[in-house]
């Protein structure tokens, strides 16, 4: 509505976020969180196993570093640009949600961002001082210990933002409130965290078996310690993460069913939920089998055999974000806005008046009968673009193919209808926003979509155009209108007086 | 002041929710971090230049080889806390100027998505060149082509924050520009970019100077020919040179930038910044002239000195772009106001949406059960196909002498099969309505 609207008509605005931020989590979850206390442990073992007269089991310690640089090259590079590229694309797709939670997350993130500086010093601190630490035991175990101060900051940067995510499903009575408290509070915040935490340890300890696999030598002593120990904290954390996955799974539909009864319930929910299911047992107990491969046989383990189990633990991972993604349709901010980024409060309004007017970016400010389709076009970009594209990923085209048949010409009626009704049946989609004319307009583009194969360049490439309505002409207007308003009310009481 | 703004200007609105802080507050938060991050920034540019020019001159060298190396393993440092000291800046930036920034970061969104990947590219092309140093110790060219990639990408970045944050002082270009390389054109944008790039070079300078210069750097175990004094040297003539450059590149910023932001206090702050650097400047001249043994003397104070001048440039910045925005932001709230007002008042009046029915007579009694049907249920059910649930047909077959028990269906619709979505509830109907329905469905023959 106030910005350009950003879009990419093959990939999917979401889709890119989901994209960048799904690649976060796997690092964030299996590099830094789990795997770095999986790391401290490690290197703590080579000192306990070492004799009397070193400082460290060297060939132990060699590995365990080679591991670590793996990880601190990933997190420092893929994993940092990651994290600020949720933000840097959510900034262009939704820019006006991430505004309004910046508002009151402000703090919220200004302790992530003191907690994750902390988080930085210290994986630079603990990565690069490996090598000098070795030179006596003193500072060996002064290492080890900022390994162990590294897992809580990289723990603590994940139970801060878990609280945003949650909040974003369930601002309970923010809307009364506004208070970041909201965040911790909500019902699926400890279920969350309680599913995290062992989840990230499993999928940091499988990450760090494969690794094991690549850094030694086949048939050796070496390996099969490794293999062993990353046997054991896989075997510990699996039921762990066993458990809280449930609790989790457990407690999504009932904290949406109580807060906003929004996509759960529909079909296609019930295929996502169905399917975690098979995920959830399929992933753990793969991760199980390799992990007891390995406490058996853990000179027989090899590469291959790993990277299956690995790819599966991250999927899990990924699933999970993307249920969680699912079920706060069709809101982007529970209860306050709406996926398209128009408020819940402002319908009345756009109903009435239509969604064109107040685009502070449309060709058409109003639509007629000569503009129909391109009037459509902005409804569109306005409306449907932050989760549907014309012809690309989730098509708008494709989706009422779906509905209505393949290569069936279009009936522009039916899609109005379907339109006007559809949130009631397909509780994941917020309501059509704008009035009865922009309805017909948008249904004749999308017929004209279908016809002509038509696509969409976002405001990064064409550029916009300013309403009139929307312009620093018709404010200043406004303005005058309102000084006049005073003047006149205030001559009114003046005379009232005199009288 | 109004008239100033072309009529074609935007006046978007605002977040309608409080700002969590105090402006002052955000401002001096913005500021301050702001400059914490853009010093990380300089040095991790500045450090990959110097590491490219050093390994070139290496090729010849050996110590210039080594001195590459040693430049090189400060950039991880330096670049991972330019990027962590990023996020606050950011978010501040957000938090104030949500309208403004974001608005620019869409118009050129391709290029700053592109920011993620680049970034990440450039970061790994660093390791790869330290990691790979003894490796490629008899494949100097393959080396120096990984550095100067990434030294040509670190060099690029930049320009992409610096379009949006000069975009973003401009509302009356934002109609006009299509993508980011239209924005990059805007006219001020290169001088602001060779500000920046001196200030790197002057940063990284005295940072060399300092991080060479150390007790406890074991500088002879790296140098055969090189001593401290030289790199000292090198270091200071570079900080030097380039605070010089910026007494150039300065006033061509000024004379680029609209004047729509310029007031005393911002030509007081800048002229403030640019005197404090003055002292600073001779002080270096005067090391780099003088004996050897002298070359710290004043070091602490050159760098008090070029602080103090960076803190001014850095309100310098954010006053101008406090003043180019002023007008526009009063707009803006009254934009912002309006809207509120007029949100409320359709709020408390919600349209009544009288539907009129389509009735078409020459369907006799069912005409106002086929109406109701065409408005409500026709998007999902046909008369004889399955369209999203079964056609009316199937209704018929299941229903045919049970009235009230399609009406109860269509009252309190549930989930009957495991591949159709479940019906909604269509709480708009009169129970009026579902008889008229229900006649209008079960008068359908198969």
């Amino acid at each position: 509505m106030d910005f350009p609207m950003f879009h990419l008509d093959w990939l999917n605005d979401r889709f890119l976020i989901a994209l960048i931020a799904i690649l976060h989590v796997c690092i964030n979850h299996g590099l830094a969180v789990g795997f770095i206390p999986y790391i401290t442990r490690l290197e703590q073992q080579g000192v306990m196993n070492s004799s009397a007269n070193e400082i460290t089991n060297k060939e132990w310690d060699a590995m365990v570093y080679k591991m670590m640089k793996v990880g601190f090259i990933i997190t420092t590079t893929l994993g940092a640009m990651t994290g600020v590229g949720i933000w840097l694309s959510v900034s262009v797709v939704s820019p006006s949600s991430i505004a309004s939670l910046i508002r009151v997350f402000y703090w919220a993130w200004f302790t992530e961002w003191l907690v994750f500086v902390t988080e930085v010093v210290l994986i630079l601190i603990y990565f690069l001082t490996w090598k000098n630490s070795n030179k006596s035991l003193k500072a060996k175990l002064r290492h080890i210990k900022f390994g162990w101060f590294l897992s809580i900051f990289s723990w603590i940067t994940m139970a801060i933002i878990v609280s945003i995510l949650g909040f974003m499903m369930d601002p309970g009575n923010w809307k009364t409130h506004h208070s970041l408290i909201n965040g911790f509070t909500n019902p699926i915040y400890i279920p969350q965290l309680l599913f995290r935490t062992p989840t990230a340890m499993l999928v940091g300890g499988i990450f760090g078996y494969l690794l094991t696999t690549i850094f030694t030598k086949k048939n050796t002593e070496l390996r099969a310690r490794a293999v062993k120990q990353s046997s054991i904290w896989m075997l510990i954390w699996a039921p762990l993460s066993l458990a809280g996955a449930i609790f989790y799974y457990r407690a999504m539909p009932q904290a949406m069913k109580d807060n906003m009864s929004t996509a759960v319930g529909t079909l296609q929910f019930a295929q996502y939920y169905d399917l975690l299911k098979w995920i959830i047992v399929g992933a753990i107990s793969t991760v199980v089998i390799i992990a007891l491969a390995g406490l058996w046989k853990p000179k027989k383990i090899r590469f291959a055999m790993v990277i299956i189990p690995c790819l599966m633990a991250f999927g899990f991972l990924g699933i999970f974000e993307r249920v969680r993604e699912f079920i706060r349709k069709p809101y982007v901010i529970g209860g306050y806005m709406y996926s398209n980024l128009l408020r819940e409060e402002d319908y009345p309004l756009y109903k009435r008046d239509g969604v064109l007017k107040y685009a502070t970016y449309t060709t058409t400010p109003e639509v007629t009968e000569t503009n129909k389709v391109e009037a459509g076009r902005n409804v569109f970009i306005l409306t449907c673009s932050r989760c549907h594209t014309t012809q690309g990923i989730n098509s708008i085209v494709t989706v009422f193919e779906k509905m209505y048949g393949k290569d069936k010409p279009f009936d522009e009626g039916s899609i109005a209808v379907f339109t006007k009704n559809m949130h009631n049946g397909r509780t994941f989609m917020p309501e059509f926003p704008g009035n009865k004319k922009e309805l017909e307009a948008l249904a004749a583009y999308i017929k004209h979509l279908q016809q002509t194969g038509d696509v969409i360049e976002g405001a990064q490439n064409e550029g916009v155009t300013v309403n009139p309505n929307q312009s620093v002409e018709a404010v200043v207007k406004l303005i005058d209108k309102q000084e006049k308003a005073k003047t006149d009310s205030l001559a009114k009481v003046q005379t009232a007086l005199n009288k | 002041m109004f008239q100033l703004l072309q009529i074609n200007t935007p006046v978007p609105r605002d977040i309608p929710l409080d700002l969590p802080l105090p402006e002052w507050l955000l401002i001096t938060l913005l500021v301050v971090s702001f400059l914490m991050h853009i010093i990380f920034v300089n040095l991790m540019i500045g450090g990959t230049v110097l590491t490219l020019w050093c390994q070139i001159k290496g090729l010849k060298d050996k110590d210039y080889h080594n001195l590459a190396h040693e430049i090189s393993r400060t950039i991880t440092v330096n670049k991972s806390l330019a990027v962590v000291l990023g996020v606050a800046p950011l978010l501040s930036i957000s938090t104030l100027y949500a309208t403004y920034f974001y608005t620019a970061t869409s118009l050129t969104g391709g290029m700053w998505i592109a920011i993620i990947p680049l970034v990440t590219v450039a970061f790994l092309l660093t390791y790869l060149n330290k990691y790979t140093w003894h490796v490629l110790d008899k494949n100097k060219p393959l080396s120096i082509a990984i550095i100067a990639t990434a030294t040509a990408l670190f060099l690029f970045i930049p320009l992409i924050f610096l379009v949006n944050v000069n975009l973003m002082l401009f509302p009356e270009k934002w109609g006009t520009v299509k993508g980011f390389f239209s924005a990059l054109l805007l006219p001020n944008v290169f001088p602001r970019y060779l500000h920046f790039i001196c200030a790197s070079m002057a940063v990284t300078g005295l940072f060399i100077f300092w991080y060479m210069g150390r007790k406890n750097y074991p500088f002879e175990q790296y140098f055969e020919k090189l001593t401290r004094y030289d790199v000292k040297k090198k270091a200071y003539s570079l900080t030097l040179a380039a605070s010089v450059a910026q007494f150039i590149i300065g006033p061509l910023v000024m004379l680029t930038l609209p004047t729509k932001g310029f007031d005393t206090r911002l030509i007081l702050v800048i002229l403030c910044g640019a005197a404090i650097a003055l002292p600073a400047m001779w002080w270096i001249w005067k090391a780099i002239t003088g004996k050897p043994e002298n070359i710290d003397k004043h070091f602490g104070k050159v760098v008090i000195a070029l602080s103090i001048t960076v803190v001014f440039m850095g309100s310098g910045r954010h006053v101008y772009r406090s003043n180019a925005l002023r007008p526009h932001q009063k707009l803006v709230a009254a934009n912002t106001a309006e809207f509120e007002r007029l949100s409320k008042e359709a709020r408390e009046n919600p349209p009544t949406e009288q539907a009129e029915l389509q009735i078409d007579s020459t369907l006799g009694a069912v005409a106002k059960g086929a109406a109701i049907f065409q408005m409500n249920c026709s998007s999902c059910h046909k008369e004889k196909e399955k369209l999203v649930g079964p056609p009316i047909t199937e209704m018929v077959s299941i229903y045919a002498n049970d009235k009230d028990g399609l009406k109860q269906w269509i009252k309190a619709p549930g989930k009957k099969r495991p591949d159709y979505p479940q019906m909604p509830t269509l709480s708009q109907l009169t129970d009026d309505d579902r008889e008229e329905l229900a006649n209008y469905i079960l008068s359908i023959k198969k």
